[in-house]
């Protein structure tokens, strides 16, 4: 398979990448003159054209938020999401820290289409030295005239400001995000009001991925038709890919959305196959939240349709992690289990205490205390949550249904083996202790 | 066996206790106000400035950023309250923040975890006696192709092996950047650090977690 010319990835591995020198010496800032040579409709319409669907994790087409925003707004806000906190998700990560300058000049030609004259990026806590990079990034942005008072010589005038989260998984669905920028606990917000009407200090607001606003620059420069004609018309352009866990070459790879989870572990220029000694026994392809498969089903394609032919939820964020054939699933079971229990914001009934149900059963039967009507116990709860049945304020829970409901279901047999494995009454003497 | 204990007797926010929050700090916070539409959403930069600054956010820290963001203090409460990042008691010198989640953990990560607690004589939560470490947990740090993470202070180490970690605590440098950093943030000074390790060794609030202090207690 020929390889991939690398889009957005194109500047990492080149010396002093994150510095404006280097990033304009490669042709960068470029796209941004030309945007702002046309009217803002004009930018929309063409990313509107090129259906740019979000790389957060919803695939919503960003043309298409944008076209929601009221027509007789006087201010609006955009705000960059940098929370990625998804398991074992980090494209988002790579693209700060090898480009800062692509996101920035995304982020001005998005806001110039949309209007904003104010920008927040959302970075989570933890992205220390990916703040330092980035703030540097912007500092130099300013200092080249590119950000603040007319930049670039035109009548627009952006102010960007890095807004740094603390330690919340919550915070990276818009609403919340929106509450956390406010000063608030991120607690998200019921919709309607979509942000693009009712958002952050209750002005128009537009949340964007990372990844989506680095793709912006290129659509400009290259136009819509050049972007369409990168994979399949539902899943156009270049995406990221992650993959860990152990395989050869952990890392993330760039491409058209025409693969399969299978290459995206074995060939030769992504991850590279297993590790000597490890084989799959499943794998998450699009980050936790979209569920598992199991080694038979890696012919899944890795664009935004196929993923829910093998009952996931979604291509989501396109991050692999293989589990080895030498993990117990009970421990997966209850790491996922432990992910949505703690990060859950405690808003909705349901996913608080469905959450917390299911970290505490998951972690009994990790400790070889399982019963066997827990496992059904498990996918009762995970079927009665979420914003799907309509009982839940955000998708978090619906994100923690599919990988507990997609674990149960497809590692039934190797589950009720284990519980029936476990030494006799352990079961119902920790219980006794327990509840 | 004698065991230390917080002395909760002793009301957390003093009425007439000298102020903690320096006018230099005062004024870093207000220099974000331009920013924000509102006051109040100045709140998360100002408890950065904070713990960076005291290294935790007592109550009466709390009290007087509200003051400053002219919000209630119970506002103050709630959000900081919120945020695993921000610490209410004094922490160490450093913090250790290992990842939990899936990549580390299929990576080995919970051995490594198991090494840095032995090494150290602490749990989850936990701050050594001689206030240089404190120790947490957190899910995906998104560093998992580098798995298994470790956080340093704002250090990211890749692909730490649970045999690595005796010396990694010994280096002095392990929360050292290696770029180039902005100063819109101040590291966590050693100032602070040198305070928590004082309070490790005189006075009863060191060294301790709701954990190992449970234990001590038996
Ligand atoms: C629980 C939860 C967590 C989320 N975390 C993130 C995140 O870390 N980063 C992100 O870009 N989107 C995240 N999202 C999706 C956002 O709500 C939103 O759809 C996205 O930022 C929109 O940007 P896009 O249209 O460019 O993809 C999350 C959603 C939910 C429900
Ligand atoms: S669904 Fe869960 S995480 Fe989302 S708002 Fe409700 S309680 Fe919070
Ligand atoms: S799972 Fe540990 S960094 Fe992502």
């Amino acid at each position: 398979m020929a390889s991939f010319e690398p889009v957005l990835l194109r500047n990492r591995g080149v010396e002093g990448s994150t510095t404006l020198k280097v990033y304009e010496s490669r042709g960068g800032y470029q796209a941004v003159r030309k945007a702002l040579k046309q009217t803002p409709d004009e930018i929309v319409a063409e990313v509107k054209k090129a259906n740019l669907r979000g790389r957060g994790g919803a695939g919503f087409p960003a043309g298409v938020k944008w076209g929601f925003l009221p027509k007789d707004r006087k201010k609006t806000l955009l705000c960059v999401n940098g929370d990625e906190s998804e398991p074992p998700t980090f494209c988002n990560r790579v693209l700060m820290e090898n480009d800062p300058h692509q996101l920035i000049e995304g982020t001005i030609i998005a806001a110039y289409a949309v209007q904003a004259q104010t920008v927040y990026i959302y970075l989570r806590g933890e992205f220390h030295e990916q703040f330092h990079i980035l703030q540097k990034a912007v500092d130099q942005a300013y200092a080249a005239g590119y950000l603040g008072k007319k930049v670039f010589g035109s009548d627009f005038s952006i102010e960007m400001y890095l807004h740094r989260g603390a330690g919340a998984y919550v915070c990276g669905e818009e609403t919340g995000l929106i509450e956390s920028l406010e000063g608030k606990r991120g607690w998200p917000r019921i919709k309607p009001p979509f942000p693009a009407i009712e958002g952050a200090f209750r002005l128009p607001t537009v949340v964007n991925n990372v990844e989506t606003l680095s793709c912006v620059p290129h659509i400009i420069e290259r136009g819509a038709d050049w972007f369409t004609g990168i994979g399949p018309a539902h899943s156009a352009g270049p995406k990221l890919f992650c993959v860990s866990g152990p395989v050869k070459n952990p890392g993330c790879y760039e491409g058209a959305m025409d693969f399969t989870v299978r290459d995206l572990i074995e060939r030769e220029d992504l991850g590279g196959g297993m590790m000597d000694g490890k084989h799959i026994k499943a794998v998450f392809p699009g980050g936790c939240s979209m569920g598992v498969l199991s080694a038979d089903e890696l012919d899944m394609k890795l664009d935004f349709d196929d993923p829910r032919n093998f009952g996931l939820l979604g291509l989501g964020t396109a991050a692999a992690v293989v589990i080895p054939h030498d993990m117990d699933m009970r421990i997966v079971l209850r790491n996922m289990a432990r992910f949505y229990g703690t990060e859950s914001c405690g808003q909705c009934t349901q996913c608080r205490e469905g959450t917390a149900w299911m970290h505490k059963i998951a972690t009994r039967i990790a400790a070889d205390a399982g019963r066997p009507e827990d496992l059904d116990i498990l996918l009762e709860t995970a079927r009665n949550m979420g914003m799907m049945p309509g009982l839940s304020i955000c998708g978090l829970p619906d994100g923690a249904t599919f990988p507990i409901e997609t674990i149960v279901k497809k590692f039934r047999s190797e589950l009720d083996e284990s519980i029936l494995a476990q030494p006799r009454g352990r079961a119902e003497d920790l219980l006794k202790v327990l509840n | 066996m004698s065991w230390k204990a917080i002395d909760r007797n002793q009301p957390v926010v003093e009425k007439d206790a000298a102020p903690v929050l320096s006018d230099a700090v005062r004024d870093k916070i207000r220099s974000f106000f331009p920013r924000y539409e509102t006051k109040r959403a100045v709140l998360l930069p100002a408890l950065h400035i904070v713990q960076n600054t005291l290294g935790y956010i007592s109550w009466q820290a709390m009290t007087e950023i509200a003051e400053v963001l002219e919000i209630h203090p119970s506002d103050v409460m709630n959000t900081t309250s919120f945020y695993t990042h921000f610490w209410t008691h004094p922490k160490g010198e450093k913090v250790l923040t290992v990842c939990r989640s899936i990549s580390c953990e299929a990576m080995g990560g919970a051995k490594m975890l198991d090494t840095i607690k032995k090494e150290l004589g602490i749990d989850e939560h936990g701050t050594t006696k001689d206030g240089r470490y404190s120790l947490v947990t957190e899910e995906c740090l998104a560093g998992c192709d580098h798995a298994p993470c470790l956080l340093i202070n704002e250090k990211m180490h890749k692909c730490v092996k649970a045999e690595d970690i005796p010396a990694l605590l010994v280096d002095v440098d392990n929360d050292k950047l290696s770029m180039e950093r902005s100063d819109l943030f101040d590291p966590p000074s050693e100032e602070k650090g040198k305070q928590a390790a004082s309070v490790g060794q005189d006075s009863a609030i060191g060294a301790t977690s709701d954990v190992s202090e449970m234990r001590e207690a038996e």
